[in-house]
């Protein structure tokens, strides 16, 4: 039985029943490394506390490790870890404090389990006599990382650990995890960057309270259907425009120092002809700079993708 | 195997505890605030207040006009204390005199003051004053009669036979003068009280604004036990502060501990008992740690401050006010601790008042625990 | 430097060697940079590099220890107050009160800044209108989407045309459409002649900036145009950049001092 399983999943908030999580189905596989990707008020969050049994969905079921989120919460509660999105620590108690503290309320101690720990700890053991509060982004979240563990969870639940975190400490981040895998713990996170989508094993991408996708990343991004250019010109902002107005294209959007464009795959244009026919479309526009090649789609291409297909699905359903 | 998970609970309990003993000794403004307001509030209450007494507008009713009359009046003139105006007036007078605020103490000689003195070796003086400021009031009343006494001495010193003045004090408002020496229960129930409840209050929010409850309540630690935890750290200090206020009363201010001190200690605890359970209930009611602040301060403290008798004679309240400052604790345990230390009253006769607060802590205990949920709302 | 504001109008802001110490941690390290009218210039940098602590000099929020910085032309010791009135600012974690309805916040912002009542109602008209929210204009700011919110709140911060805006990570969180739509609005400001001070964690968002800047340690280790920093470090995007140059910080997460 997969560890966490979720059945048709919702929750609303307050006296207007603002949908938060609307009929979310997933399960996590054991020993996996599952991410939750997309935007703030999407409703991981929501999900993560449905899972943790700090909140009760409206309607659906979930289980974690075979348990019932409602009936068997107290079990759940001792085998699960958890990092909360704003999850600070205690400011004013000191690293080893924070971790000895967390140690004891989940019934364990450091030394039990400081194998679980150590690759981590052993980067910010040089500052135990330190007070949390006095700790950097990148160490603080460590310090969680450790303090989430260190009862050793079979689930580890990490709701957006890299929010505000550059982009060198979310790489060390994410290996962290990567080697927390190794010890077939389960592991659920969150996150709004869909470059770290690519880290994890499976994901689902989700907007607006429901799922869209749920699959490995290269499953995803293998079954983007159009085709997908990366054009490039000196002025970008008109680039865009003139893109934008391309017969045919189904998108097109800024992507680093590209614009990508969308279009319909279809059996009648050979390659070549088709980006001659873009070029020359630019060109008539002003943009004589534009150069321009095929690319293969992201998971943040394909959560664009189906983020429009949505929204369009929304407004005709409205 | 069961006696594995008790120790487990109580290792728990224990470093859950001192966790909170760090919170609250890293936090030095806040200790200072702590320790330092009950000092303040009693050498405010025990000596700015009660001994700015200068210059009081009193009025000297003379319907003997002798020469023992005159002699304590010129006595009580040359004081710094006083002034006087001197004129035959009227029991009426006097009262709208009192009510207009224009004078704080009538000083009345019977006719044939001097005659009794000197015949029947003692006379009386009738010393009336405004005692719903019962501070101000009981200091006037302490140095007139000290005037009077001192004259008393000299007159015994050149007589052989003694002489005795006998101060006849009416209190008009607050005939049982309640609030004299009262700034030490005062004080006593408005730190607890602003302890208790406050600190409690808070320290539980800013668990839920920081995050760290969520991390609390997915542990397999009892969630009750967390709340519980929480609290101790206010209860010792609670303590701490009944202890240095008795301490500073008995040993700066002379205001005696009469009754069993062991009586107070054990009222105290159930007056701390109701405040946690507020401090509980605002804790579970509110969101962040302003709100707690406000809810605790207009809602508690002024309560506390308005009906407990401490500042303001309830006697003097219209009767709906009256009946509504029945169910401020602070009401009862002020009541109580004024009766043990000054009248040194016994279990006796508060049984009544200390049923009240019990059921107060009680019923609050059980709101509090019933409100309290183990998941976040 | 000149008493006057700067008739130099192609440059909105110059800083020169600008420090700013905390008794013996130097929080921004002599850091020296021009930005064009109109620029949208990106100021990127690891946790702790001194981010926060420079942009609050820039913005005349706090003097800086040593070194010279002119904004709009004013001087950060002596001039913070014309600083104030010619910048809008922007961040992630306050951008507006979230119990004021749309109009509300609108008015208000308008309104410290100076804006006429007359002045007010146009350009609340025309915010709305421009960023569709004519059915929410009543309604809360709670109540909108995240992404809705940073709009605003960018239309807002510039809604008193400052000659400079600076936006504090304001896509964080945000989903990739509604970013890039949050994008085209600092395209199209910047087309108006607002420079644009940008900071993100979001590296493909360092390429839609005309320069920037990488501050690591206090110090600036690298500024130029995206594609010429790919070019020097020779690597295929700024992801790669970022890291090759952030990843030797001794402050930050080596050391928690930061």
């Amino acid at each position: 039985m997969e560890p966490v399983i979720l059945h048709s999943i919702t929750k609303t908030y307050g006296k207007e029943k603002k949908l938060a999580v609307d009929k979310v189905s997933f399960a996590v596989k054991q020993g996996e490394l599952f991410g939750l990707i997309g935007p703030d008020g999407a409703g991981k969050t929501s999900i993560f506390r449905i899972l943790t049994t700090l909140m009760l969905a409206d309607s659906g079921s979930a289980t974690v490790e075979g348990f019932d989120v409602v009936k068997d919460f107290k079990e759940i509660r001792n085998c699960i870890g958890y990092m909360p999105g704003r999850f600070s620590l205690y400011q004013d108690l000191t690293v080893e404090e924070n971790l000895k503290f967390f140690a004891t309320v989940f019934g364990s101690s450091i030394r039990e389990n400081y194998s679980l720990i150590h690759d981590i700890y052993v980067q910010i053991e040089p500052f135990k006599s330190r007070r949390a509060g006095k700790l950097s982004g990148g160490m603080k979240q460590k310090l969680a990382l450790c303090c989430a563990l260190i009862h050793k969870p079979s689930v580890l639940f990490l709701d957006e650990p890299t929010t505000g975190v550059d982009p060198v400490s979310r790489k060390e981040f994410w290996q962290m995890l990567k080697q927390l895998k190794q010890q077939n713990i389960t592991i659920i996170v969150s996150t709004p960057y869909m470059d770290e989508a690519t880290l994890c094993d499976r994901i689902a991408l989700i907007q607006n309270g429901s799922i869209l996708s749920v699959d490995t990343p290269e499953a995803i991004v293998s079954s983007y259907p159009d085709l997908l250019y990366a054009v490039k010109a000196e002025n970008y902002y008109r680039l865009i425009t003139e893109l934008g107005r391309y017969p045919g294209a189904s998108a097109a959007y800024a992507f680093g120092e590209h614009v990508h464009l969308a279009l319909k795959r279809d059996k009648g244009h050979l390659q070549e002809a088709k980006k001659e026919k873009i070029l020359s479309y630019l060109a008539g526009a002003g943009i004589k700079d534009a150069t321009l090649k095929e690319t293969k789609p992201t998971i943040e291409d394909c959560f664009i993708r189906l983020l429009s297909r949505n929204e369009y699905e929304r407004e005709t359903r409205q | 195997m069961k006696s594995i998970s008790r120790q487990f609970s109580n290792q728990q309990f224990f470093s859950f505890v001192r966790k909170e003993f760090y919170h609250v000794m890293r936090d030095r403004k806040t200790l200072l605030i702590l320790f330092g307001m009950p000092v303040a509030q009693i050498l405010i209450f025990g000596f700015a207040l009660t001994n700015e007494v200068k210059n009081t507008r009193i009025v000297v009713s003379d319907y003997a006009n002798d020469p023992a009359s005159r002699r304590i009046t010129e006595r009580m003139a040359a004081s710094n204390y006083f002034d006087i105006e001197r004129r035959l007036v009227s029991h009426r007078e006097i009262e709208s005199a009192f009510k207009e605020g224009t004078i704080k103490l009538a000083l009345i000689f019977p006719a044939q003051f001097n005659e009794s003195l000197s015949h029947g070796n003692s006379a009386q003086i009738q010393l009336i004053t405004d005692a719903s400021d019962p501070n101000t009031a009981n200091t006037l009343v302490n140095y007139a009669s000290s005037i009077i006494r001192d004259y008393q001495a000299e007159l015994n010193m050149l007589h052989s036979v003694p002489y005795s003045i006998i101060p006849e004090v009416r209190m008009l408002y607050n005939p049982q003068l309640k609030g004299a020496h009262s700034f030490v229960p005062g004080v006593m129930s408005l730190i607890l009280m602003l302890v208790c409840v406050m600190m409690t209050a808070i320290s539980i929010v800013k668990e839920k604004e920081t995050g760290t409850m969520e991390i609390l309540l997915v542990s397999p630690f009892k969630p009750m036990l967390v709340i519980v935890s929480k609290t101790i750290p206010y209860l010792i200090l609670s303590l701490i502060n009944v202890v240095s206020i008795l301490l500073l009363s008995v040993f700066l201010l002379d205001v005696p501990v009469n009754g069993s001190i062991l009586l107070l200690f054990a009222e105290s605890t159930l007056y701390i008992t109701a405040c946690l359970s507020l401090g509980i209930f605002i804790s579970i009611k509110t969101a962040t740690q302003q709100a707690a602040m406000t809810i605790s301060l207009m809602g508690m403290l002024l309560p506390t401050v308005m009906f407990s008798g401490f500042m303001f004679p309830i006697e003097n309240m219209p009767v709906p006010l009256q009946v509504l400052s029945n169910i401020v604790p602070a009401k009862w345990y002020y009541i109580i601790v004024k009766s043990i230390m000054i009248k040194g009253t016994g279990l006796a006769l508060l049984w009544k008042e200390t049923l009240i607060l019990m059921a107060m802590a009680i019923f609050l205990l059980t709101i509090s625990l019933k409100s309290f949920k183990t998941r976040l709302e | 430097m000149k008493e006057k504001p700067d008739n130099n109008q192609q440059l909105t802001i110059q800083v020169e060697e600008l420090s700013k110490h905390f008794s013996h941690f130097v929080a921004v390290d002599k850091i020296t940079f021009d930005v064009q009218k109109g620029e949208i210039f990106g100021f990127l940098g690891a946790n702790g590099a001194g981010k926060t602590t420079a942009i609050r000099m820039l913005c005349g929020l706090s003097a800086p220890t040593s070194g010279k910085a002119r904004i709009a032309g004013f001087d950060v010791y002596r001039q913070a107050e014309q600083i104030k009135k010619n910048i809008g600012y922007m961040s992630q974690k306050f951008s507006l009160y979230e119990d004021l309805t749309v109009t509300e916040n609108i008015h208000f912002f308008g309104g410290i800044y100076g804006l006429t009542d007359k002045q007010l109602k146009s350009k609340t008209r025309q915010l709305i209108g421009d960023l569709g929210l004519e059915r929410e204009a009543k309604k809360l700011v709670s109540s909108l989407p995240l992404g809705w919110k940073q709009k605003l709140s960018f239309s807002v911060a510039i809604l008193h045309d400052p000659q400079i805006v600076f936006l504090d990570e304001p896509t964080g969180g945000v989903d990739p459409v509604t970013r890039r739509q949050f994008w085209n609005l600092i395209y199209e400001a910047a087309e108006r002649g607002i420079t644009v001070f940008v900071t993100t964690h979001y590296m493909d968002e360092a390429e839609y900036c005309k320069r920037i800047s990488i501050m690591v340690d206090g110090k600036i280790k690298a500024l130029d145009t995206p594609s010429n920093l790919k070019q020097q470090f020779n690597v295929p995007d700024m992801d790669a950049v970022f890291y090759q140059i952030a990843r030797g910080a001794q402050r930050g997460d080596k050391n928690p001092a930061a």
